[in-house]
């Protein structure tokens, strides 16, 4: 039998059911692991006692015979995700100390279906950046390594520490948020399967506000099915969140291995771009036969305004944030340096308690929404993300889904791209338009660079579609069959 | 649009974070490159086009209006740096 860490939540789960092993010690295995990975520093707080008592109650209700979805199942949390009475700082100084008295809807989900918390994951901070640099609780390190270069690599980001604690075995599997591929990316840096569903699909009740007409929450998990599992369970309809969906969630597990045959899968051209690694060229066309030979048929399609959906994203985004991160004052909650004035208090209390990176783009933000300037900018942006959508709705009139790269390149060294910005957002150059669009959006991990690291692939799916995204997702992960696994576990 | 360091300042107050002059001075470049970079949007046609505020429905959802929350001082005033006689406090705002 494999070691308890090493199995998929699907595996645990029917291992569970057949009395092989109980919660508690499916959760002791993963406590011991997330202590022996601390030189990764996935994690901001650890909650094992929480953890035990958790397992415990999973458990008895199992005995009962009321096992829930995800019963007994330990799982980690994006540090943005309110958790009642434990620390939630979003990667920031300026929460310092917050323990929120509200659980956040899809935590609350999640702990319905029996799942069992492990603590909370580290996180660039507010969730902006690509590398899990920018947390004032220090870098998060990927558990793999470049064949012969024993360099510390980036796990990807915002959410960092839940693919790296799930590439490390840490975790069946971990709670992310995706603004511009902030799932995807870390995923696709770490070999796992990282799912941003669609906008609404999820609620963001309780979740650390980054930009709201953006953010998503998504499972980082070592299978298609795991996130299938897990969304099945974070999804759903929340009255505290009017922009999520009332919309029924289906099985998504029901069509998961029916295949792409009679499936049209859109290659859109645009997405061949400059400065691709050339390893992650040859897996996208390698990807795209395979799912030519499981039976879906290819199709080259046009997203014309692709380009332009980056910059777009450095304009709504930052402008999103510099509104959300008002509320970070001093005043209610965190962090408070005094003033003479209230005003003095404000701006010691933010210069304080964020880092350059939110800084950065909550001045670009305040710039931009400024008058004189909100229509050259702000209300530009938004034309432009009309024209992005429809780029979209034009492709889904002859396709079902659309196959593309995840990331430009593979996990690059701690300390690279940090002098310059704009080198750094060229890392969600594939993911940002998905964003922007609403759409869901699957990293699948699909092979490994000359230099033995994870690259991932992406397909897109129709709104709401995520049934079909994930089928079209299985077929890959078939075919693809990634059993690398991170050196240190080798 | 290019900035120079008083603009900088300016948004600065605007956003409420001090900034000192040496910050000031990086910031000028950082955020005049990305401003820069971003003046690319400059070159499509965008007459005609509804600005997106929105990818889900229009339409907000209406419920009763009836109170459904409320009546938790203490856990309002939990997390507050500083709280007195059940009230947040701040510096004093009027002479």
């Amino acid at each position: 039998m494999p070691a308890l860490t090493d199995l998929t939540i699907a595996g645990a789960l029917a291992g569970l059911a057949r009395g092989e092993y109980s919660s508690r010690e499916l959760t002791a295995a993963h406590l011991s692991a997330m202590e022996a990975g601390r030189a990764l520093n996935a994690f901001v707080t650890e909650t094992p006692e929480r953890a035990l008592e958790m397992a415990s109650a999973s458990d008895v209700r199992r005995s009962r015979g009321e096992a829930g979805l995800l019963e007994g199942i330990p799982l980690g949390i994006k540090d943005l995700f309110c958790t009642e009475g434990v620390l939630t700082t979003a990667g920031s100084h300026i929460l310092d100390g917050f323990a929120p008295p509200y659980e956040s809807t899809v935590t609350a989900n999640l702990w319905r279906a029996g799942a069992v918390m492990l603590g909370k994951l580290n996180m660039d901070e507010f969730a902006m950046g690509s590398s899990n640099t920018t947390s004032y609780h220090g870098h998060v390190r990927n558990p793999w390594r470049a064949r012969g270069d024993n360099r510390e690599l980036v796990p990807g980001g915002s959410s960092g520490g839940s693919a790296a604690a799930v590439a490390a075995r840490m975790a069946m599997g971990a709670t992310g948020t995706d603004t511009g591929g902030s799932i995807r990316q870390p995923a696709a840096f770490t070999g796992l399967v990282g799912l941003k569903p669609t906008y609404g699909r999820c609620s963001r009740w309780g979740i650390v506000a980054f930009a709201s007409s953006l953010d998503q929450a998504g499972p980082l998990c070592r299978s298609v099915e795991d996130a299938a599992l897990m969304l099945q369970v974070m999804a759903g309809h929340d009255p505290k969140d009017s922009t999520s969906v009332d919309l029924p969630v289906p099985d998504y597990r029901a069509d998961l291995n029916k295949g792409v045959k009679g499936l049209k899968i859109g290659i859109p051209k645009e997405y061949r771009a400059d400065g691709m690694d050339g390893g992650i060229e040859k897996l996208w066309a390698k990807g795209a036969g395979w799912l030519k030979d499981a039976g879906a048929e290819m199709v080259e399609i046009s997203l014309p305004h692709t380009k332009y959906a980056l910059p777009t994203y450095y304009i709504i985004a930052p402008a999103e944030a510099s509104s959300n991160l008002a509320r970070y004052d001093g005043v209610r909650f965190g962090l408070r340096l005094p003033g003479e004035t209230l005003d003095q208090m404000y701006e010691n209390t933010r210069a304080s308690g964020f880092g350059p990176e939110v800084k950065r783009r909550v001045l670009i933000g305040t710039y931009v929404l400024s008058a004189g300037y909100y229509d050259a900018y702000y209300v530009r942006a938004q034309k432009l993300r009309s024209l992005i959508l429809r780029d979209f709705t034009r492709a889904f009139e002859k396709v079902d889904a659309i196959l593309t790269p995840a990331t430009p390149t593979a996990a690059f060294a701690v300390g690279e791209r940090m002098d310059d910005p704009i080198a750094m957002y060229l890392n969600d150059v594939f993911t940002v338009p998905v964003n922007l669009a609403g759409l869901p959006g699957i990293s699948v991990p699909s092979g490994l660079s000359d230099e033995g690291l994870p690259l991932g692939l992406q397909l897109i799916g129709k709104a709401f579609d995520e049934a079909n995204l994930l089928r079209a997702a299985r077929s890959l992960e078939l075919a693809a069959n990634f059993t690398a696994r991170p050196e240190a576990l080798a | 649009m290019s900035l120079d360091r008083e603009a900088v300042r300016h948004i600065a107050t605007l956003a409420r974070i001090r900034i000192n002059d040496a910050e000031a001075d990086a910031l000028v470049g950082e955020l005049g490159k990305i401003l820069a970079w971003v003046e690319q949007l400059g070159e499509v046609d965008v007459a005609g086009v509804e600005p997106l505020t929105s990818v889900v429905a229009r339409h907000l959802p209406r419920r009763a209006d009836e109170v459904t929350d409320g009546g938790m001082r203490e856990k309002v005033l939990l997390n507050a740096p500083e709280a007195t006689l059940g009230f947040f406090t701040v510096p004093k705002v009027v002479e």
